[in-house]
């Protein structure tokens, strides 16, 4: 009986935590929209982290996992982001934005919603996805790699191509994009989305992607359709990569097919790397250090003087490096991240804590001795 | 299109592809020998650009190629013993991870060195001379190319055919494990593989730079996955392979150009990976190789 208590106990205080938290979360949001323009540094790194978070769990939900390595992250980013923007642009903007060729008249008068536009946005992807997994998806471990590599680079080619200039305005991008009203739009928008993915991975389709992941052949001789599952994990994924796309379109209010280069793939994929791979909580932290932190490391790019010496390593560029040698250092030496394939719990940073606590204690025991 | 316009374009392709299969080759064998796809292997190549450019601005050429040459091998085996090496027993995912972090590394590095703005390439004096040929012209470089790559192929396949070394490669490529079991330094295997890689790519890098003229710190990693492709168009562990890929990728993309699709020239290099992909997993030389569980 006791044990039982004890247990209800414990689900009270992380309940209570938990909503703590979130009235944190919220007040200093709050806090921040009210400011906003002392602040407008700060809500724009917060911003765009949420809108990496999105991204990263969605990579993290194919690669950590269902165990397939993707990394067509950027392509689905820029049909959501292009499918958004040609939705949103105000029609009254719209000659100004396409003062070059012209707007296709099938879309020159379409306006949607943001969220209708970006949950479109969302669905192009995920069908584009679909059809794409149909062939990809019966690919291993590299090759699955260098083909969804090179179908992100297949569908920046093809935006960026002067046929479709009517529509994507090709080379020269898409501007005048509405941007978020508040902070709490991407809030709510990327807590949705994530949140959906949670309750995904926890389900017993989520179960189904794991097994995949653990091994392929087990997991078939236990009755699970391979291919089915892999196309679910892809598709949903993509769908959120479009949809974090269009906040991408949304937080940039202009894009153009450069934005949506292997790199960005990769900024991806270094936020998963770092927070762990097979961890929600991980991207999610990692999308916020990874994004402050190229920030933070932003006096490395200023010349810097000790006295009246010039130190001759601080100059544009530097900050990068650094940021990709702290990567390197991450990949060899901590291979799990941040959080490995563990989740953030109250039981967890509790237990975390005490277990601290009682170390040092004994340290200091055996010191004392 | 006349004869002679498109004979032109045949020989632009020929060379583009020549440099191609040189890069490719670097995939290929290291692929072969430690199932990696080396990320890292376009940047190599980029960087080989710009250490001619410092080599030439301060030596005469025929000092600057081997030096060249040396510094690139040096990175190439630097590269494997500090980002791969220490993740051998690691999952594959990990060892991937850790190649695109170093051809990012490379990529920030090489903007951070020599700022973003492309730098022009010096010139080999004599490859940039124009000759006549018939109604063809083309500077020397253009038919050098094709040449040297055929030379050099060669050159590699008799040396993994009929030497010692070439041996232990073949036999690490086919079971590592067997392998070391059988007294063949593993380590020293892998290092020579990613040397050769490395020499090969900075050959290419000469050829393929002496013809566009300017390095920018991007300009490998685009090249690096067409040459991937290539790679694993031929059949991946294969160097003929590699060679055929590397030509057939550089003509089929000088045709397009020259249709006037060079938007898609990229991608075509991509609807062709998954067509063999899909077509025939192991490429055109490639061994089947059977799942076991």
């Amino acid at each position: 009986m006791s044990a039982n208590k004890l247990v209800n106990k414990e689900k009270r205080r992380n309940i209570i935590l938990s909503l703590l938290l979130i009235a944190l979360v919220l007040g200093i949001c709050g806090y921040l929209e009210a400011n906003k323009y002392t602040y407008s540094y700060m809500i724009s790194i917060i911003e765009r982290s949420m809108v990496y978070a999105v991204v990263a769990v969605s990579m993290n939900l194919v690669n950590g996992f269902t165990g397939l390595f993707s990394l067509g992250q950027a392509g689905f980013m820029a049909l959501g982001a292009y499918v958004t923007a040609i939705f949103t642009i105000p029609v009254s903007q719209r000659p100004s934005v396409y003062y070059i060729s012209g707007i296709n008249p099938v879309i020159a008068n379409i306006e949607l919603p943001v969220i209708v536009a970006m949950i479109l946005g969302g669905l192009v992807a995920a069908g584009v996805a679909a059809l794409i997994g149909f062939p990809v998806l019966r690919l291993k471990s590299d090759y699955l790699a260098i083909a969804t590599l090179g179908f992100a680079e297949i569908i920046r080619a093809c935006i960026a191509a002067p046929q479709f200039d009517t529509i994507t305005n090709g080379s020269y991008g898409l501007k005048s994009i509405p941007g978020f009203t508040s902070i709490f739009q991407p809030l709510i928008l990327s807590a949705i989305c994530i949140g959906f993915m949670v309750l995904l991975i926890n389900s017993s389709y989520g179960r189904m992607f794991k097994a995949v992941r653990e091994d392929e052949i087990a997991a078939e001789a236990m009755g699970i359709n391979l291919f089915k599952t892999k196309e679910l994990s892809f598709v949903i994924s993509s769908f959120f990569a479009g949809v974090s796309g269009g906040m991408l379109a949304m937080f940039m209010r202009s894009i153009d097919s450069k934005t949506f280069q292997v790199a960005l793939t990769y900024d991806i994929l270094l936020i998963v790397v770092i927070g762990g791979i097979g961890s929600v909580t991980g991207s999610v932290l990692g999308a916020f250090i990874v994004t402050a932190g190229r920030e933070i490391l932003r006096f490395f790019d200023e010349p810097l003087y000790i006295g009246s010496i010039n130190v001759p390593l601080f100059r544009p560029g530097f900050r990068m490096v650094i940021f990709s040698i702290l990567l390197m250092i991450v990949v060899l030496f901590y291979s799990k991240g941040l959080m490995g394939t563990n989740e953030f719990s109250w039981n967890g940073i509790i237990g975390f804590f005490k277990n601290f606590g009682k170390k040092k204690a004994k340290k200091v025991e055996g010191a004392a001795r | 299109m006349s004869l002679t316009t498109f004979l032109q374009q045949c020989l632009t392709g020929i060379s583009l592809g020549g440099a191609y299969a040189l890069i490719a080759i670097g995939y290929t064998m290291v692929y072969g020998i430690l199932r990696l796809i080396n990320f890292a292997h376009g940047d190599i190549f980029m960087m080989a650009g710009y250490f001619m450019i410092f080599a030439m601005a301060s030596l005469p050429w025929f000092i600057a190629l081997p030096v060249v040459l040396i510094v690139t091998t040096a990175l190439g085996v630097g590269i494997e013993r500090v980002a791969y090496k220490p993740l051998r027993s690691a999952p594959r995912m990990s060892v991937m991870i850790s190649a695109i972090g170093v051809s990012y590394l490379l990529q920030n590095l090489a903007t951070y060195l020599f700022t973003a703005l492309p730098m022009g390439y010096p010139e080999v004096p004599g490859l940039k001379k124009v000759y006549q040929l018939g109604g063809l012209s083309a500077s020397f470089v253009t038919f050098l190319t094709p040449v040297l790559t055929l030379i050099l192929v060669y050159l590699l396949i008799t040396l993994i055919q009929h030497t010692k070394m070439g041996m232990a490669m073949r036999a690490v490529s086919k079971d590592y494990e067997t392998a070391s079991l059988m007294g063949i330094d593993i380590n020293r295997t892998i290092s020579i593989t990613f040397a050769i890689g490395s020499i090969l790519a900075a050959v290419g890098s000469i050829l393929y730079f002496t013809d566009r003229m300017t390095v920018f710190p991007f300009s490998g990693s685009l090249p690096g996955m067409k040459c991937f492709v290539a790679a694993v168009f031929g059949g991946i562990g294969s160097i003929p392979g590699a060679v055929v890929g590397g030509f057939l990728i550089g003509m089929g993309e000088t045709a397009l150009v020259a249709a006037g699709y060079s938007t898609f020239s990229d991608a075509f290099t991509f609807v062709i990976l998954i067509v063999i992909l899909l077509v025939r997993p192991t490429g055109l030389f490639g061994e089947k190789t059977t799942n076991k569980v």
